[in-house]
């Protein structure tokens, strides 16, 4: 193989997309908005022939890992490679049924093992699922500020879908049109997958025998 | 190689018989445990050091004491002394006066502890972690070098003109582990001083550690202290043993699915797979260890975790029983094999003041050689 076949970071054209769905039925309303606005996205991206790699993360698939990793502080290698994924993510769609008020408790368990530095600049799309549209604010005071003290980056449009919404034309497909489109333009232009990551970066100013004393 | 054990002192009550020991049990039953070490050929014990229910071991250097005056050989160590909150001084003086009523038979592990709650109860600010244990150590390393200390920090009051007593033994310090699960700065801290790093592997996956372990001994060669297979590396492990395989995972599993740390997680199938922890057959020990330094390199300490999780007395002694006389043996000649004659033991009093005295030897032989390369001027009157 030559040199120039092998792939370094900084050469890679394709954008890396994850797609974190926290629906517990199978299937579920939250995968099918989750997999609507991964069409949507790609297809923006497609648009400006910006390539694409799209990594779907089911966190039923990983209840008993999550669970697991908050009780022993490591994670199994399956979902490792889900926070590896994000950790490399040029963008991510985050979407979650509303249980009582809130993102699900799996949903934001998952979001706990998550290193709290690994989501910095992410691009995100919120979205969630309920049965009525009275929950649809819990996007706002809920969701974002979730990501905002994570420092990731969340696109302003966030899409919610109603029971209700999956029936009529209420404007589903345009919210997600817009959504899209915020993301896409912030995916395009993001350059965390080609970064290299040092796990063991010392903090600026680090000295190991400390500011004073035993020089 | 050097192959011992450690112990937190958790008092877990026994899951299959709903028993729990009293402290005063527990604690004489520790003492036992280490004999026992010895006893069956194991060549270190270390203790924890735990400021909370449901840990016994608050003092570990009169613990440590208790133990050397009953025991010959054994290597009395740490699993972790508290760098953070104790007061460095204090640690400079109670492991000098250890080393000395041990004849030399003492090391330590530094660690920054895992209870939020013990900083505050000793005046600290559990955010201060790692500035603690920087600036605490620094200050333990030169009080044990230096005679005479003046020194200004901002953890501590300052010292002037301070003399720890009694001097370490023969004027050669007890050698340092610094003990960690996953932070680098630690492990930049060990390289730098050329002292050992320990990575507490027992509750994590090997991959982690390969890297943690990797990068020590990188800066441990930029730092100067020899070649990075030269660095000092510990690790944890942890077994469980009968002849037959089965009957070690039936008679384990009730404690470990019970035991604190990840009982009520993950399944004994997938921790055994997923982390150190080996239970079965000796056989099936020996295979898992013997493999380490594949991942990890030749290194020179390994600490087994045997008593925890509400095992019996009795049956703790009976795995330090399989664990001396099958396991260890098998080890240490497997560990022998093809290991580079440069790759160091792990140290000892002796061999440190050995290191010491042949240091000395070749600054004075170089000096000697620098007086006859550019004698002196009186020399050089002298010689008129």
């Amino acid at each position: 193989m030559s040199d120039s076949a092998i792939e370094t970071p900084a050469q890679r054209l394709a954008k890396r997309l994850v797609v974190v769905s926290a629906g517990l039925s199978q299937p579920s309303s939250t995968r099918l908005l989750a997999d609507r606005l991964t069409t949507a996205t790609v297809d923006r991206l497609r648009e400006q022939d910006v390539e694409v790699d799209v990594t779907v993360v089911e966190l039923r698939d990983l209840a008993h890992d999550i669970t697991n990793n908050l009780l022993t502080g490591f994670a199994s290698p399956k979902l490792q490679e889900a926070l590896d994924a994000l950790a490399d993510a040029d963008g991510l769609i985050a979407v979650t049924p509303i249980f009582t008020t809130s993102y699900s408790g799996l949903f934001k368990s998952f979001v706990d093992v998550i290193d709290t530095a690994a989501l910095t600049d992410l691009p995100v799309l919120i979205g969630a699922t309920g049965g009525t549209e009275r929950h649809s604010l819990a996007l706002d005071y809920a969701m974002r500020p979730l990501f905002s003290y994570l420092h990731a980056v969340v696109v302003p449009t966030a899409v919610y879908a109603a029971s209700a919404d999956w029936g009529s034309d209420a404007g589903l497909s345009d919210r997600i049109g817009r959504a899209a489109g915020e993301l896409a333009a912030l995916v395009r232009d993001s350059e965390r997958s080609g970064r290299v990551r040092d796990p063991f970066e010392l903090p600026a100013g680090f000295s190991p025998v400390g500011g004073f004393g035993a020089q | 190689m050097q192959f011992g054990i450690f112990t937190v002192s958790d008092i877990t009550t026994d899951p299959t018989n709903d028993t729990t020991p009293t402290e005063h049990e527990r604690i004489k039953a520790l003492v036992t445990i280490a004999k026992k070490a010895e006893e069956v050929g194991l060549d270190v014990f270390a203790l924890g050091e735990h400021h909370n229910e449901p840990f016994v071991s608050s003092s570990p250097t009169t613990t440590l004491a208790y133990i050397a005056a009953q025991t010959d050989n054994l290597l009395l160590s740490t699993a972790t002394t508290l760098i953070t909150t104790n007061d460095p001084v204090k640690i400079a003086e109670d492991f000098s006066m250890l080393q000395h009523l041990s004849d030399g038979r003492v090391d330590v592990m530094m660690g920054r502890g895992n209870t939020g709650p013990v900083y505050p109860w000793f005046g600290k600010d559990i955010r201060d972690g790692i500035p603690l244990a920087i600036e605490n150590y620094a200050l333990l390393h030169k009080l044990w070098r230096e005679h005479t200390v003046d020194w200004q920090g901002k953890y501590r009051t300052p010292l002037q003109g301070f003399t720890s007593t009694p001097r370490p033994l023969d004027d050669v310090p007890p050698f340092v582990w610094h003990g960690s699960i996953r932070s680098p700065e630690i492990a930049e801290q060990a390289a730098y001083y050329g002292d050992g790093f320990f990575a507490n592997n027992i509750f994590w996956p090997k991959e982690h550690y390969m890297k943690l372990i990797a990068y020590y001994r990188q800066r441990f060669e930029h730092y100067g202290h020899g070649s990075a297979d030269q660095a000092i590396v510990g690790l944890g492990g942890q077994a469980f043993m009968r002849a037959k395989s089965q009957d070690a995972v039936n008679e384990f599993r009730p404690y470990f699915d019970n035991a604190p740390v990840y009982g009520h997680g993950p399944s004994l199938e997938d921790f055994t797979e997923q982390t150190p922890l080996t239970v079965g057959s000796p056989q099936q020990v020996i295979d898992r260890y013997a493999s380490m330094r594949e991942y990890f390199g030749d290194y020179q300490r390994q600490l087994f975790l045997m008593d925890h999780a509400g095992l019996p007395l009795k049956t703790v002694l009976e795995q330090l029983d399989i664990l001396g006389s099958e396991v260890v043996p098998v080890l240490r000649k497997e560990f022998a094999k093809d290991r580079p004659a440069h790759v160091p033991d792990g140290p000892t009093h002796a061999s440190l003041v050995a290191a010491r005295d042949a240091a000395i030897d070749t600054a004075t032989d170089t000096a000697t050689t620098v007086v006859q390369e550019f004698p002196t001027d009186s020399a050089l009157e002298a010689s008129k």
